[in-house]
């Protein structure tokens, strides 16, 4: 299946993987709207002056955090692990058990993290066609690579 | 068609099923569930009480699992007996499964001392199950004074979810600190702090000696006055099914890394089984929801003929409080370390070069990226681990490493 994957070599470190992140999952009209707010992408940058990479989720083939989740509010359907925020009760089990520390809280306390923008407004994933220099792609990669 | 009985109708249940159908899609399974309840989630039923999630919401799978899994489950029933030798389940409601294999996901139950004058207190209550928490919602009131008998995390998560709902809180305890199984001194001392803060009182190295009606007298020759108590003191394996049927027992039902007991054929895991701790390199009961599922999960691979081992269990715990999260994992042993910035503590424990556990009270991002290294036994010489300790990241590996995890499948 198609997942996001990085190329740290060609990320500038702009950050603008977050904002189109932050605003395919938002209702707003206009990413003018992100200014001035605290966002809750499900993608983010790490790095310093030497390299920087973003991180989300990888869709693991053995997803630890489907198995850890106390709530069962995490799953993973057709390949896409999703979580179901209305059951998540905000313990953060998953960010204790995610070896790529790819999920962190929303605004709200319940957890959130990529779900591939397919259930979204942008239907395929933001960061990867918002990126500026082709440094996060969507695509498929076999489990030998 | 093979038949499978499952004892049990929690996370390490559900993980079983879920791993038999993975292979086998056809043999029959049987569920005994002593609760008539279908499959919650047993550790939220505190965020119940809070009133952040609600019955339906906390079902831990969808209200068609079973039969999704086709799936005959006894509601109500209780299994009292195996016949090792007949491969059969007897239940207390006299029905007669035959498996041929089994797995006994029958969990823990509370262990209540044998406390003077227990029988004279008119409004006590566990805090395990649902009816647990819905019968303890009847009971309490808004000017209701609680006494729990139980500073661990069972005690303290219904301390937090009844805050807002009673009078006064007092928890009291034998040990001189809060969450003393996966807490040291200094940090326990920060919880208990912020508890407080949170309008929860504390007897620290006290406990009752006996209760007359709705007073408790303690050791300390204090008198607490309450309406209602909790009595959240610790926890057993529910191991005797297998132990009367013959099978090795310690605290819980002796596993191997598959998950199956000393008895052919049938196979134990969560809460009520006693495996191996990859970290402390020996056997001990972890009774945490992960390792209830995961280990339920290999249990019911292995036994629809598959060939899996559970080989990553370990102790780790996140949980909050009025908004302050802690998270443990591993052991505590080796050279401490910590960082301490902006409220928040971290300490490292590291041995042999390599990670060993943590504890962290606030600062939890990314905390996966910590618990990896303990789960990977990642020799800490390969990577920046010392810029790590402010924050969680994934800079600390090489960018081969990374290259592996963010450019492959994984």
């Amino acid at each position: 299946m198609k997942r996001v994957y990085v190329n740290e070599e060609w990320c500038l470190g702009c950050h603008l993987c977050e904002y189109n992140c932050a605003f395919a999952n938002s209702k707003l009209d206009r990413m003018a709207g992100l200014k001035g707010k605290k966002i809750f992408p499900r993608i983010h940058v790490e790095g310093d002056d030497r390299i920087t990479f973003a991180v989300s989720c990888r869709h693991c083939t053995d997803p630890i955090c489907v198995k850890s989740c106390i709530a069962g509010a995490i799953s993973k359907v057709d390949g896409v692990v999703k979580i179901d925020r209305d059951k998540c009760v905000g313990c953060l089990t998953c960010v204790l058990v995610c070896p790529y520390g790819a999920l962190a809280p929303g605004e709200n306390g319940t957890m959130q993290k990529c779900e591939l923008c397919l259930s979204n407004r942008a239907g395929k994933p933001a960061c990867v066609t918002g990126c500026p220099n082709g440094a996060i792609v969507y695509e498929e990669r076999s489990e030998e690579e | 068609m093979k038949k499978y009985v499952v004892i049990g109708n929690g996370a390490a249940a559900v993980g079983c099923i879920e791993g038999i159908r993975s292979l086998d899609a056809d043999g029959e399974i049987t569920v005994i569930s002593k609760e008539p309840r279908h499959v919650y989630s047993r550790p939220l039923i505190s965020y119940y009480l809070e009133g952040k999630t609600d019955l339906d919401r906390m079902l831990y799978r969808g209200s068609d699992f079973y039969e999704k899994n086709g799936c005959r489950v006894l509601f109500g029933d209780t299994a009292v007996k195996i016949d090792a030798e007949g491969k059969t389940v007897l239940t207390e409601k006299g029905e007669a499964v035959p498996y041929d294999a089994l797995c006994v996901a029958a969990g823990s139950s509370p262990f209540v001392p044998p406390f003077a004058g227990l029988e004279t207190v008119g409004k006590k209550f566990g805090f395990m199950t649902l009816d647990d928490a819905l019968d303890l919602e009847k009971a309490i009131f808004d000017t209701c004074r609680v006494l729990i008998v139980g500073a661990g995390l069972i005690g303290l998560k219904c301390a937090e979810g009844i805050r807002e709902r009673v009078g006064r809180i007092t928890v009291c305890d034998l040990a001189d600190r809060v969450l003393s199984s996966i807490l040291d001194a200094d940090c326990a001392a920060i919880i208990q702090k912020h508890l407080e803060d949170s309008g929860i009182e504390f007897l620290l190295s006290d406990s009752a000696e006996r209760f007359e009606g709705n007073k408790a007298v303690m050791k300390s020759g204090k008198e607490v006055e309450f309406d209602v108590l909790v009595l959240a003191v610790g926890v057993r394996a529910n191991s005797g099914l297998v132990r009367d049927a013959g099978g090795e027992v310690n605290r819980g039902i002796i596993i191997d890394g598959r998950g199956a007991t000393s008895l052919p054929g049938v196979y134990a895991a969560g809460d009520c089984a006693e495996g191996d701790d990859a970290i402390l390199g020996s056997k001990r009961v972890l009774a945490i929801m992960p390792n209830a599922y995961m280990g339920g999960r290999t249990a019911g691979v292995n036994m629809a003929g598959g060939d899996e081992k559970f080989d990553r269990a370990m102790p780790m715990n996140s949980i909050g409080f009025f908004g302050l999260h802690i998270m443990t994992a591993g052991v505590y042993d080796g050279e401490m370390s910590e960082d301490r910035e902006d409220g928040a503590l971290k300490r490292f424990f590291v041995k042999d070069g390599v990670l060993r556990g943590f504890i962290l009270i606030g600062g939890t991002e990314r905390a996966g990226i910590y618990t990896s290294l303990i789960r990977e036994k990642t020799p800490l010489d390969t990577i920046d681990f010392e810029s790590s300790k402010k924050i969680a990241a994934n800079t600390i590996f090489s960018p081969e490493i990374r290259r592996k995890k963010f450019g492959g499948v994984v």
